[in-house]
Parts: C-alpha cells; structure tokens; sequence
C-alpha cells in the first residue's frame, strides 16, 4: 500500500458516498419511483446478508456461521432486544467453532 | 445540535453501541491483518480515518498481499463501494438540510448506519440515528485499527468470537420492519438469491450489486394477486 493508492480509494470511495446524496437532491423522484429507491436499498442491505451469512471468498462460509445469523435472526423476528441478537449471533458461531464446527 | 443528549433515544444509543463494539473488534483484526501485510502504521490509519469502508479496506490489502498492484487494490476497493452511490439516494433524506453538513454526514454512510436510520423511517428519529451510528462506528473503527496494529499478530482471530456472524444477522434484523411488506420481501429474496448465485462467478462486490436485479420482483405480474 502507498500513500496515492490510499488518497485515490478515499478521494473515489468518497466521490461514490456524496453521488448518491446529490443525485437524491437534483432530481425530483415521483412517488413510484421513490419506492424503487427504497426497495433497490433493501435489495442490497439483503445480498450483503446473504452473502456474509453465507459465502467466504468465493465458496461456502461453513456451517457455523450461518447457524449462528439464523439465531439471531430468529431472536429478531421474536422480537429479543437488538443488542441480544448480536450476542445470540456471535455466541452461537463462537459456541459452535468451539465445538470443532467449520 | 444543542440538546444533542434530549434527542438521543436510549434504546437507540444501546443498540448502536453494540453494534459499535462489534465495528471495535473488526477494526483490530483489520489493523493486525494490514500489519502483518506490511503496510505501515499511517497508512492502516488513513484507510481507516479516510476511507472507512471495512469490506473495502480488506480487499484492497488482501490484493496487494496477494501480490496484485496498488491500482488493482483500489479498482477492487472502489468496486465494492459502488452500492454507496444506491444508499445515498435511499437514505439522502435522512442527513442533514444544509449541504455543509450533508458533505461531513457522507463520510460516515456505512452500510449498518443506513439499516440503522431506515429502520428509524425519515423523520427526526432517523436522522439523530444516521449521526449517532455513522459516528459511533467512525470511533470505534477507528480505535479497533490503532490496537490491532498495536498488538499485531496477538490479536486473536475474530472468528473465535463469531463477530463475523453478528454483521449479517445485525443487519437482517434492522431490515425486518422494512421486509414487513410484501413487494420488499419478494425483491430481498430474488435479491439474496442473484446474489449467492454470483458469488462464485463475480470479482468481490458485484454478487452483492447483481442484488439489484431483484427489483424485478417487486412488481407481480398483473393477473396475480395483489399486495395486501
């Protein structure tokens, strides 16, 4: 790593962030579409789930973990407080590498 | 923001904390990984204060580990980070009015911060929640790469703790009043399925990107039932 690699990852990751922000101010949305917007960010918060809970690299992540995401999913739909369904999460892949699980 | 402390609710302020801690233990082992990567202190420390993009800043030392160029590195990091630009007209309402403020607001657009204020809706709720999320994990970040550099190679494995279970199942669980409706759970599914089966054929960063495409779910054909 040098430092103009690093500049050139901040200067675009940052170019990336402020676009979205003022393509959002620039253009009047029509209801219809303003739903499209909001329904395109939970179609990527949901990839970035599926993919974290169960890929690694390019392969499958193993079974603990995805164990682990289905508990705290779980907890969640039963409505356990947010900070229980991290730990339920993490204690549950935790518990299970332990027990010699992938 | 002058009575920043009246504004902030509890239970948000608990929840983003965890969530925070969970940023802490990531950013160690992101700090020990670019240290045992041969990356110098300041420059782990500015991918952290300037990029700050985890899943970005991992890439881009993994491809220069793996013996790839520093334009690769950033072509990858860059590439991952494009579903910024979809967060940022989703959730662009939930910042600030004055655009000096939206500037700063940006820096801290990660992907829990934008769970975590949607999840709160658009109003005033919503955005105390982008700031207080976006800047908590900013801190702990940003903290966790110092002591991972710091410590090297005696910092533990994360996996150990299963924090990398924690992220997914966090986030699903901010996404859950959103998947309350049906044209949302129809898209997040076609969604998580495009994406998984990408997974192995994409460079990093385009399976979850590919996720778009299930936005043709959202509507069903005419002659099938209606969304309730």
């Amino acid at each position: 790593m040098n430092w103009p690699a690093v500049l050139a990852l901040a200067a675009g990751t940052y170019l990336l962030r402020v676009t979205g922000i003022v393509l959002r101010d620039r253009v009047r949305l029509p209801g219809r579409v303003e739903r499209y917007v909001d329904l395109g960010a939970t179609a990527l918060l949901v990839a970035l789930v599926a993919t974290a809970a169960l890929t690694d690299g390019t392969g499958f992540a193993g079974w603990a973990r995805p164990a682990g995401v289905a508990v705290g999913a779980l907890a969640a739909w039963r409505k356990v407080p947010f900070v229980l369904v991290v730990v339920l999460a993490a204690g549950t892949t935790s518990g299970l590498r332990y027990l010699g699980v992938p | 923001m002058r009575s920043l402390h009246r504004t902030i609710d509890r239970d948000d302020l608990r929840d983003a904390l965890a969530l925070a801690a969970a940023v802490g233990v990531v950013g160690a082992s992101f700090g020990a990984l670019a240290a045992a990567a041969g990356v110098p202190m300041s420059l782990a420390m500015a991918l952290s204060l300037l990029v700050f993009a985890g899943g970005s800043q991992f890439l881009a030392v993994a491809v220069l580990a793996a013996g790839g160029s520093p334009i690769a590195a950033v072509a990858a990091g860059l590439l991952i980070n494009v579903r910024h630009v979809p967060f940022g007209l989703a959730v662009g309402g939930n910042i600030a009015d004055r655009w000096s403020t939206r500037l700063l607001g940006a820096h801290i657009m990660i992907d829990e911060g934008v769970a975590f204020s949607r999840a709160r809706g658009s109003g005033r709720r919503a955005r105390v929640a982008y700031w207080m999320c976006g800047t908590l994990l900013f801190v702990f970040w940003n903290v966790g790469t110092v002591v991972g550099v710091l410590a090297g190679s005696s910092v533990p494995d994360t996996d150990t703790f299963g924090v990398d279970a924690a992220f997914p199942a966090a986030l699903l669980a901010l996404l859950l009043p959103a998947l309350r409706r049906a044209d949302a759970r129809r898209v997040g599914l076609a969604a998580a399925a495009v994406a998984l089966l990408a997974t192995p054929l994409l460079p990093a960063g385009l399976p979850v990107l590919a996720g778009l495409l299930g936005l043709f779910a959202a509507r069903l054909p005419a002659d099938a039932r209606r969304d309730p």
